[in-house]
């Protein structure tokens, strides 16, 4: 829980890790140019206090993890998403199962999500299957960009992957999370497009398809498809960091998110330990728009949609109870996400 | 002999696919050496795991713009610190580079993909001056290219125009989509809102871009490297 200026805020952060990118588990050069590459993003967006040395960010404590969420971050709850990523470590960046070892120990803190890999085909399915029968999560996490044996991706509209969202459907996993990355199956096309999210949005409306880093590098695409689809949400992960580094850019990105997609479908994320809620909490509720004719097309972000995003809409999403104290405060807003018509252009 | 500002020129005629800007402005060309006819370029990226298909596209057209240079004879354009470095250096064609992972043998669908996008938003930033400067919605509407004044805007317009093929004799319209269709009257407003959406995106990815490289590179600067462009705030 958030307060300032007599404004209080429940905070769910969308989207954590508890990886573990130490020498001993990095299998090659692949994995060490993805946590170098984690640890420019970390580097080159976050307050000069917050960096950390190179070694801590490679593998950091639980007891650091639990300090900067809860006794300084003020989340109130974490939801751990698994990158498996075998190719690249030994026994993953951090899985469901490392995950679900963590929440074992503070259930009250922490979602564990966890994964597919639709790529194992039918093999895949039932090693899916019995994670849930183990961990009964109600949400997945999916990297289509995830190098596996010869392949370097996929897509969500895949044979396997339908068979897997179908699965989904039968088990009460309700909220997907898609993490787009550089690379898919064929090299040749442009593998941030968000297309299959479309699609699979469509076919499957009784799943929330939220994308992660909202469609970032294809803002404009996400939008797109967020307008047209009503089950489809924007992660804030690695868009939030822009605040303190590219505070223009930042409110460009959130207005044009707020003028498409909407208030009730943003959710707050931290990435961390790419960054650190605390000051992505703090910098966000001080956040205001710049004053010129850039910023004229998009209405304040008042206390209650800070809230929104800030927790509410993933504690909807997550059937999460937020105390009475925390709610909206404009009572005609209702209490939660409802569904609302995008806003359309004028 | 070619001159060191002539390479420079052509290279600067090399624009990241994604990002619209050339990448000699990016700082994304780290060497330029000139040997007699022989022209060596070695270029580098924001991140070890840039996607590999505009990788190669920058390579490829880096090693087309050097050899387009007179007196040019031989041209190694070799690409630096990214996961694919090894296959894209030992192959001048992508489905050599990536047997097996490629559909097709060409990238034409997605460099045609990135020049609609940078359409899109050179028109709106075109426009959005043109609006500031005291035009309507509706005149931009009417607006022939023959009455638009000359200005940066208007040139980069034209010449992302022309490479899609679109008309650009003084009598076309000058809101159309990309391909070539007036939009009407009634539509401008929306066309240009989402329009803004596109520019917002690119612009932002650059300026991401661009601060990724400086961390990856920390003092080392590109040959020919430009500082981020003032915003525009009008």
């Amino acid at each position: 829980m958030y307060e300032k200026d007599g404004e209080k805020y429940f905070v769910v952060d969308g989207h954590i890790h508890f990886w573990d990118a130490s020498p001993e588990n990095t299998t090659n050069k692949y994995g060490e140019g993805f946590i170098k590459c984690f640890y420019d993003y970390h580097k080159n967006l976050s307050p000069e206090e917050y960096v950390w040395p190179f070694e801590k960010y490679r593998k950091y404590s639980e007891e650091d993890m639990m300090h900067d969420l809860f006794e300084i971050g003020y989340v109130d709850i974490a939801i751990l998403q698994p990158t498996y990523l075998t190719d690249f470590y030994n026994k993953g960046f951090n899985t469901t199962e490392s995950d679900g070892r963590v929440k074992a120990k503070h259930p009250d803190k922490f979602i564990l999500n966890s994964s597919f890999e639709p790529r194992r085909g039918e093999v895949g399915l039932q090693e899916f299957q019995a994670k849930h029968d183990k961990y009964g999560f109600k949400g997945v996490k999916l990297y289509t960009a995830e190098w596996h044996e010869d392949s370097k991706g996929w897509k969500l509209d895949d044979y396997w992957s339908l068979m897997h969202l179908d699965k989904c459907m039968e088990l009460g996993v309700k909220n997907i999370h898609v993490h787009k990355g550089p690379t898919i199956w064929p090299l040749n096309r442009d593998a941030f497009d968000v297309a299959d999210v479309d699609r699979v949005a469509s076919m499957y409306p009784d799943l929330n398809f939220i994308v992660e880093h909202v469609g970032l590098p294809r803002l404009e695409d996400f939008c797109w498809i967020g307008t047209q689809e009503p089950n489809v949400y924007g992660g804030l992960a690695v868009a939030m960091p822009f605040i303190y580094a590219k505070p223009r850019y930042f409110g460009q990105i959130i207005g044009e998110l707020l003028y498409w997609i909407g208030e009730d479908k943003l959710l707050f994320a931290s990435d961390y330990a790419l960054w650190q809620p605390k000051w992505l909490v703090e910098m966000f509720v001080d956040y205001a728009y710049p004053t010129d004719a850039e910023f004229d097309d998009y209405a304040e972000i008042t206390p209650d949609i800070k809230r929104k995003i800030l927790g509410l809409n993933a504690a909807a999403l997550y059937d999460l109870e937020v105390p009475e104290e925390l709610q909206l405060v404009t009572a005609d807003q209702g209490t939660g996400p409802v569904a609302s018509e995008p806003h359309q252009p004028a | 002999m070619p001159t060191r500002n002539e390479v420079l020129d052509a290279l600067s005629g090399v624009r990241d696919p994604e990002l619209d800007e050339p990448v000699t402005d990016l700082g994304f060309v780290s060497e330029l050496k000139i040997e007699g006819d022989a022209v060596g370029v070695r270029l580098r990226l924001p991140t070890y795991f840039c996607a590999p298909n505009f990788a190669y596209l920058m390579v490829a057209d880096a090693r087309d713009a050097v050899l387009s240079v007179p007196g040019v004879r031989r041209a190694s354009v070799l690409l630096d610190d990214h996961y694919a470095s090894e296959e894209l250096n030992a192959h001048e064609a992508f489905e050599e580079a990536f047997p097996g992972e490629t559909e097709g043998p060409d990238l034409e669908e997605l460099r045609t993909t990135f020049r609609r996008k940078s359409f899109v938003s050179r028109q709106e930033k075109l426009c959005r001056a043109l609006l500031a400067e005291g035009s309507s919605p509706r005149e931009l509407a009417a607006m022939r290219l023959g009455e638009v004044p000359p200005s940066g805007a208007f040139a980069t317009y034209l010449d992302r125009r022309a490479e899609l093929g679109v008309d650009v004799s003084p009598g076309a319209p000058l809101v159309v989509d990309p391909d070539g269709r007036r939009v009407p009257e009634e539509a401008v407003v929306e066309h240009l809102r989402f329009a803004k959406t596109v520019r917002v995106s690119i612009e932002g990815n650059a300026s991401l871009c661009r601060g990724l490289l400086e961390t990856r590179y920390v003092g080392e600067r590109g040959v020919g490297e430009r500082p981020e462009r003032e915003e525009a705030t009008a």
